[in-house]
């Protein structure tokens, strides 16, 4: 049903976009139609495909390093009132910092290839995802940590057994934006400084006024952030069972 | 704050909660708490007999659900000045098992894993025929591979029941376990609780003056700073509902509730 809803709009918005164009007469190089863009799809498909996977290769390692990083940092300041009281203000101002802002800086020190763009990732996922899991872990319902302590159980054990299973809803949820965010952060990388990737293919096509594959790079983007989104959002409703 | 004084709930050395549970023990708290520098009951003594099943009956906010978390050796948010001692002299909370009102099941875990997991949080390795079998007796064998959103609230209740018998302590703490199921369903779990948990020495928390009739072997009132034992009905537990001893005590404690003084 979702799926068939989605279509709808999908294919509504195809119309409506080829209906500005026929109707309002953008020359090409502004708006190129839907058609068009289709068809440099097709006959670029290999160098779209090249370059996806080169985002597609930022995209995940970054979600996997941030995601590491991110739960580690949330357990040690769970477990740590002091780690708490000195790392959450830094955390909130790595926040504030806009991660754009940071990206000249990153290409300058990590060089123009899948480092940097990896960097932008993880940095951009970081607070989300650290965040997200934090709040779960500190938030284990009262009764579990009680029936624990009668049980006797330790702190590491009560971690691993009771807090971070019962937060992992609330990874699920952090992961959820991680998803959405990672590819842009990955894009800006490319955006400041690279030869390859998505990023690079539409800043490239744009220079050359080849707008017909900008557009194309861009919905192959796009599909790449939806279909990671998508399987984001299967994993933590198979991780939440106080649903159903 | 939690100012709770523990010092004599601190477990001695090397008695570690494995032991099974052997002869009963009593268990006495004494002391005054206060929340906030505001009384909430004045120096009293609460005792529970080695064995028996003592009922602590008392209106919402009398601080009854704050005796027994004083006696299980977890937080509260008052300051107590007294001590609780098991009778032989012991330690007592490693000798606690908990029950409360929400049957506190971790939604993840099957039936079976989550009657273990006492074992599995000591480190321990979890003796899965002995789980079996408790879960047998309290009629879930059928349900032991579900999950809990798979089940009703008094199944739900009796998996809560089997993971406390597993972990065999003689000191069994009881918060309303009951008060969230139908008249019907408290019922059935009270019979097979106090089969199940006889010879142990039981406090249960309860507001209802029904089910303190019905399966006190002591009944104690906290109402307004005061503590009180008000004694039993005759008749061994769980008495016959329709029991003219039981129904008369339960009237007593109704009005014992209501009575403003």
């Amino acid at each position: 049903m979702a799926a068939r809803n989605a279509a709808i709009s999908a294919l509504l918005l195809v119309a409506v976009w080829q209906g500005v164009v026929w109707l309002s007469g953008v020359p090409p190089f502004i708006l190129p139609g839907p058609l068009s863009v289709l068809d440099e799809l097709w006959s670029s498909r290999l160098l779209i495909l090249e370059h996806a996977g080169v985002t597609l290769a930022e995209v995940l390692i970054g979600m996997a390093a941030g995601t590491l990083l991110g739960m580690c940092t949330a357990v040690f300041l769970a477990l740590s009132a002091s780690a708490r009281a000195f790392i959450r203000p830094l955390l909130v101002f790595s926040q504030a910092v806009p991660v754009f802002a940071l990206a000249p800086i990153l290409t300058l020190w990590l060089g123009y290839g899948l480092l940097s763009k990896i960097a932008m990732a993880v940095l951009i996922i970081y607070f989300p995802v650290t965040s997200a899991f934090f709040d779960g872990l500190m938030s284990t319902p009262r009764g579990f940590l009680d029936l624990s302590a009668t049980m006797g159980g330790s702190r590491s054990s009560t971690l691993a057994r009771i807090r971070i299973p019962s937060a992992l809803p609330s990874l699920a949820s952090g992961l959820r934006l991680a998803a959405v965010y990672a590819p842009i952060g990955a894009v800006i990388g490319e955006w400041v400084g690279a030869s390859r990737g998505l990023g690079y293919l539409m800043l490239l096509a744009n220079g050359r006024a080849k707008i017909d594959l900008m557009f194309a790079a861009m919905i192959v983007l796009g599909l790449l952030a939806v279909t990671l989104y998508l399987a984001v959002d299967w994993l933590g409703k198979r991780i939440n069972f106080e649903q159903t | 704050m939690i100012l709770s004084r523990r010092t004599s709930l601190r477990p001695a050395p090397g008695s570690r909660g494995t032991q099974a549970f052997g002869a009963p023990v009593g268990i006495e708290l004494r002391g005054a708490a206060a929340c906030g520098g505001t009384p909430l009951f004045p120096e009293i003594r609460l005792s529970l007999e080695p064995g028996r099943w003592t009922c602590l009956l008392g209106p919402s906010g009398s601080g009854k659900t704050t005796l027994l978390r004083l006696l299980a050796g977890l937080e509260t948010h008052v300051e107590f000045d007294g001590t609780v001692r098991a009778t032989d002299g012991g330690a007592t909370s490693d000798r606690v098992a908990y029950m409360a009102q929400s049957d506190l099941l971790l939604p993840w875990a099957k039936v079976l894993s989550n009657v273990v997991l006492g074992a599995r949080l000591r480190g321990e390795p979890p003796d899965w025929e002995r789980a079996r079998r408790l879960v047998g007796k309290v009629g879930l064998s059928d349900h032991a591979g579900k999950r809990p959103n798979e089940l009703s609230g008094g199944q739900r209740q009796r998996v809560a029941l089997a993971r406390t018998l597993m972990e065999d302590r003689p000191l069994i703490l009881l918060d309303e376990p009951f008060s969230s199921l139908d008249a019907g369903t408290r019922m059935e779990m009270q019979d097979l609780s106090v089969g199940l948990l006889s010879g142990r020495t039981v406090l249960q928390v309860t507001h209802d003056p029904a089910e303190a009739a019905r399966i006190g072997q002591t009944v104690y009132l906290l109402k307004a700073g005061s503590l009180r034992n008000l004694g039993a009905p005759p008749g061994g537990v769980p008495r016959p509902v329709d029991d003219p001893g039981m129904l008369e005590f339960q009237g007593r404690l109704a009005k014992s509730l209501l009575d403003k003084s």
